[in-house]
This record gives structure tokens, C-alpha cells and sequence, in this order.
């Protein structure tokens, strides 16, 4: 399809701005452009089908199945939105006094408190954009208690098997990385983690189920042999769809946790946000949280921003409003049924995980958690068809395709997570449709080579896009037509 | 073994995929056919500064590809005498000839006894074949 610039014709207009009523600005000839700006001149009859167009070549969760590994593409409920277009939530204004917004003071509070019970933990803020910032602000959090302590550790552990957020904001948080193996269970090697624990070691980050999908078997061991090194532990939150109402990050050990609202409680995500990462802490790391913290006495919430050990801010007001709502409405209409929502998560994954066996190599052969790994590594060796070669047909099977060659501990990985919004039907076709690709690539593996062959665009060339990117319109090769 | 796949009889190679051609005191060091086949296209080449020290079980650098960004683990210890920079300017020579014009760095040996730690390339393909 063309794009916007190509259907430009000097002169057209989508729209006519007010006549001028007041002064023109003086603006200093230093700042003036010498030239417009070349904007895409187009009628609205053609800019609407345009960008409708445009959105049709899109695929979300409200188009098909979204496997996406640790993603949690789940459905996100309409309810949701008519809480969020609420009058008193959807016209508030951030600079409001505390006393104009109660209603929502209180529905933050309510959701701190129904993040710790869902933790385990004291303390929660809602502040941090997103799962990496819940990550940063935590690790920071874990800075300030020791530097308040007069205690130099620097070392935060992290297992072969995590997200790549972890070492990148260890790394932003000034601290060091030490890496930690798993083994052949697919748990953390407890004699390497023993090994690489010292008077050095600030925290462990950790994914508990990990991104192979599984829940660690020596969790708890874990946990002790950080703290007694005098660290503290952090559980990143990716993957809590798999135990909400089941196991609690706060009972398995664990100080600091982030929540990504966006992933487990509902939230349209996938394309840039906005997403929500709350953090929750033991009571002792309560102080070192970020300003304001929502308050309640009485039946008056406020915001305090009074907290002397505060790392201070780690975002604008007080955090993604709107996501708050949606999940404050997702976790409230299951109520005390919440973990209704994990069993079925975890019901789900097992069920592809049993059927895809047949075809795809299992590395660690274990009941999984919301998500698992295999690996096309025997359709690679045998077939020459690759985790990629899969995925890209998927796509004309009409499925989102599922994170591939992540984590890195697995040859070829395929990382598949259902979800629990999910119906059977939907299961049945995904496990026909990849058992059909592995029959494929015995039969006519030429043909996967060249997939996707149904999408508006082919096999893209990702090593030239790395090599030689173009990042914008290139204006200089496409000539002003007059 | 697929095509292309080799282990050459003259390098020593560590359980990260990475060898070592051994001359006098000196080593030069890459990645394996193998290594390179699982990262797929590589398309940057992170080299170490000449004059450093690399160490052996060590990171001295990074390889790029679509998948990844993976270590380069040095399999001996010694200072850098010199990184290729042609890699650097084309790292896909290190899919085209992972043992010969891809070759990475080239150090000075700080302790040749650590040679006798690292695999021959019968060893290698054993341990290929159990992964």
C-alpha cells in the first residue's frame, strides 16, 4: 500500500483552521525554519481510508490468538473501559486538591492493598510506568537500605534464564551483575548460587515461575542462602499470572516485587504502553519508597509525599491513573475467585504443552506453569527448519507467532503462554495448526523456508534491517510532486 | 553433520564454543562453527581494546546477531595484541569462515599451563554431542 506521503497533493486539506483574531508571534529569525515542513497533504475522505487501511493490516488480541511467551496477551474485558470513562476518574486532573479526588485516592489505596494480600508484602507504590521501571525502582530501593545501613554491596545475582530487563537495569542501578546457572531441572543450581553468594552480594533478581515456564523447586533454599549473606531478594513479576491466590512471592521469600499490571490484570498492551509496574516490599523498606505514597485515616485518603528516606520520584503525579482503574475493575469482578484465574492459566499451558510433545522437543520434561518452552531443535537437525521457519508460518495459520530463541539456555526455543481467556477451540486449533507446520517441515520444508506467503508483507530480511536501517521517511529520494 | 560443520583438528576449544589456535606464546581466538550457527547472521562484532588483558572463563568482547547478544569467553588468559578489524567492519565473516578470516583477537599467553584445561577437538565434538 502507498504510504501517506505518496498520496500527498499540494493544496488538499483534511481540515481549515480559524481565521487568525489575534497578533501573529514574533518568532526570532534564528528559530525560523526556512522552508515548511513537508507534511502529507490529503483529503479526509483519504486520510480516514488511510489509516483504517492501515489499521486492518494490524494483529492484536482482539484479532486472533496471541501465544506471545511471557507477554500474558490475555483478553482485556470491556468492563474495564466503562470504569475508566467514569465522569469523576476520566475528567480528573492530576494537579486536583486531595480533597476533589477522593474517589480516586481511594480506589489506589484499594489497590495497594489487594497487591500486597495478592503478594504477600507490607507496602506498595503504584508509581513505576512499567515492569522495567518496577525494576529499577526496586533495585534502587535495595541501594538505599543498604547505603542507610552503612553496608557496600554492590552484587545482584541473576539466573541464565532471565529477562533481559533484569542485568540491563542492574546495570542503570549502578550495581554489579554475577550470573547464576540452572540446572538440569530447569531450577537455579543451588551449589553454584552457594558459590557465588558473599559479604558482596546486595539481592538476587529472580522470575519465579522462570521464563522456561517453570516454578522453582528449591525456592526456598534460595531465598535463605540470600539472606543469610545478608542480601535481599527480588521477584520480578513477568510471570505472577501463573500463581495469583496460589503461592505469594512474600511466603517463597522474596522482599521486593513488581507487578505488571498491564500483563496479569488486564491492560491493552503490545503496542508501547501505557503500562503500570507497582512495587510491593517488606515493611522495612517501606520508607525508602517513592513520593507520594497514598494514605488513608479514617475515611480521608491523601497523598504524602513526606518520606525522608524516599528515593524520591520515579514518575509524573502519581502513576498511570488509567491502568489502575482497569485493574482495579479486572481483579475485583473475580473477586475471592481470583486464583480461578491462575488455575486456568496454568490448565491452559499443560494442555498445549501435552500435544505439542508429539512434535517439538520438551528440554526440561516437567507440568508447567502459565508458559513453557520446546525447542525445534530436531526439526532443525533433522529438517533444517528453524524456531524462526515456524514461527513465520504460524502467521499464515492466522496465530500471533510465540517468543522464539528466548530464553537462551534452550537451542531454537519456542516460549508459548496461552493464557486462561483462552477456549478450547482456540487450543485445538493452534496445537492442529503447529502440528501441521512439524508435518511440513518432514514434507516440504522448501516451503516454510519462504513463510509467511499470506501477509502483506513476506519474510522480512531482519540481518539487513540491523545493517542498514532506515529509520525514516527518506524525503531526499522521493521528489516533492508538483 | 550439517553441512559446512567442522572442528579442525589443530585448535583447542573451551565448553563456550570458542577456540584457540595456539603459536609459541601467542593465541588467536574465535568462535566455533557451531557457535556461530546457533547465533545465526552475525551483524556486530564488540572487540576488546588492544593492550587489555583478557581472562581465561572470562568475557573479553560480544557478538551481535538477530537473536542475540552473546559473550565471547576467553579460553586462555594473555594481553591483547590485536582485534580483526576487518570483523569489525564485515562480522559476517564469521558465519563465512569461522575458524580462518574470522578469527577475533590475538593475544600475548600470561599462563600457558591453562592450555592443558581446554578440549582437543575430538573432546569438542563429545561434547557437542551430548548438548
Amino acid at each position: 500500500m502507498e504510504l501517506i506521503y505518496e498520496k500527498s497533493k499540494p493544496g488538499r486539506r483534511a481540515a481549515v483552521l480559524p481565521r487568525r483574531t489575534v497578533p501573529a508571534a514574533t518568532i526570532p529569525s534564528e528559530l525560523r525554519r526556512s522552508a515548511p515542513p513537508r507534511l502529507a497533504e490529503v483529503a479526509e475522505p483519504d486520510l480516514v481510508r488511510h489509516f483504517t487501511e492501515l489499521s486492518t493490516r494490524n494483529f492484536g488480541i482482539d484479532t486472533g490468538f496471541y501465544p506471545l511467551g511471557s507477554c500474558t496477551m490475555k483478553h482485556n474485558p470491556r468492563a474495564n473501559e466503562r470504569a475508566v470513562e467514569v465522569p469523576g476518574f476520566r475528567d480528573l486532573h492530576p494537579h486536583q486538591d486531595a480533597d476533589a479526588a477522593q474517589g480516586a485516592l481511594e480506589l489506589m489505596w484499594r489497590l495497594q492493598e489487594i497487591l500486597a494480600e495478592v503478594t504477600g508484602l507490607d507496602a506498595v507504590s503504584l508509581q513505576p510506568a512499567a515492569g522495567s521501571q518496577g525494576e529499577l525502582t526496586g533495585l534502587l530501593l535495595m541501594r538505599a537500605y543498604f547505603e542507610d545501613r552503612g553496608e557496600h554491596r554492590s552484587e545482584v545475582i541473576i539466573p541464565d534464564t532471565a529477562h533481559g530487563t533484569n542485568p540491563a537495569s542492574v546495570t542503570m542501578a549502578g550495581l554489579e551483575l554475577v550470573d547464576v546457572a540452572t540446572d538440569e531441572r530447569g531450577n537455579v543450581a543451588l551449589d553454584d548460587l552457594r558459590a557465588k553468594v558473599s559479604e558482596h552480594t546486595a539481592g538476587l533478581m529472580l522470575t519465579n515461575p522462570s521464563t522456561l515456564g517453570l516454578f522453582d523447586e528449591g525456592i526456598v533454599a534460595i531465598t535463605d542462602t540470600i539472606h543469610e549473606a545478608g542480601g535481599l531478594c527480588y521477584y520480578d513479576g513477568a510471570n505472577l499470572n501463573a500463581v495469583c491466590g496460589i503461592s505469594r512471592p512474600g511466603d517463597m521469600g522474596f522482599d521486593v516485587v513488581h507487578i505488571n499490571l498491564h500483563k496479569t490484570f488486564s491492560q491493552p498492551h503490545g503496542g508501547g504502553g501505557p503500562g503500570g509496574g507497582p512495587i510491593a516490599v517488606r515493611g522495612f523498606l517501606e520508607p525508602f519508597l517513592p513520593i507520594p505514597a497514598v494514605t488513608r485515616d479514617g475515611d480521608r485518603f491523601d497523598l504524602d509525599a513526606h518520606r525522608p528516606l524516599s528515593i524520591g520520584k520515579v514518575r509524573g503525579f502519581a502513576g498511570p491513573f488509567g491502568v489502575f482503574i482497569r485493574s482495579y475493575a479486572y481483579i475485583r469482578r473475580y473477586g475471592p475467585r481470583l486464583r480461578e484465574m491462575s488455575e486456568a492459566a496454568v490448565l491452559n499451558a499443560n494442555y498445549l504443552l501435552k500435544h505439542l510433545r508429539e512434535a517439538y522437543d520438551v528440554p526440561y520434561d516437567r507440568i508447567c506453569m502459565h508458559e513453557f518452552v520446546v525447542s525445534a531443535q530436531s526439526l532443525k537437525r533433522n529438517h533444517g527448519i528453524t524456531a524462526l521457519d515456524v514461527a513465520k508460518r504460524l502467521m499464515d495459520y492466522g496465530f500471533h507467532p510465540p517468543t522464539i530463541y528466548f530464553p537462551l539456555v534452550v537451542a531454537e526455543a519456542l516460549m508459548i503462554e496461552p493464557t486462561e481467556t483462552e477456549a478450547k477451540e482456540t487450543l485445538d486449533a493452534f496445537v492442529q495448526a503447529m502440528l501441521a507446520i512439524a508435518e511440513e517441515a518432514r514434507e516440504q520444508p522448501d516451503q516454510l523456508h519462504e513463510a509467511p506467503r499470506s501477509q502483506p508483507v513476506g519474510r522480512l530480511d531482519e540481518v539487513k534491517a540491523v545493517r542498514e536501517p532506515v529509520l525514516r521517511y527518506l524525503f531526499e529520494g522521493h521528489p516533492r510532486r508538483e | 553433520m550439517s553441512r559446512g560443520e567442522s572442528y579442525p583438528d589443530d585448535l583447542r576449544y573451551n565448553r563456550d564454543h570458542d577456540w584457540a589456535r595456539l603459536a609459541g606464546d601467542e593465541a588467536v581466538l574465535g568462535i566455533t562453527w557451531h557457535a556461530q550457527d546457533a547465533l545465526g547472521e552475525v551483524v556486530h562484532y564488540e572487540p576488546p581494546t588492544v593492550g587489555g588483558r583478557v581472562v581465561a572463563g572470562e568475557s573479553y568482547g560480544e557478538v551481535e546477531s538477530v537473536k542475540a547478544v552473546s559473550d565471547l569467553i576467553a579460553p586462555l588468559s594473555g594481553v591483547v595484541l590485536a582485534v580483526n578489524s576487518e570483523v569489525m567492519n564485515a562480522p559476517e565473516t564469521i558465519n563465512a569462515d569461522p575458524y580462518g578470516a574470522g578469527w577475533l583477537i590475538r593475544i600475548a599467553l600470561s599462563d600457558p599451563a591453562e592450555v592443558g584445561s581446554l578440549l582437543d577437538a575430538a573432546a569438542y565434538r563429545s561434547f557437542l554431542a551430548e548438548q
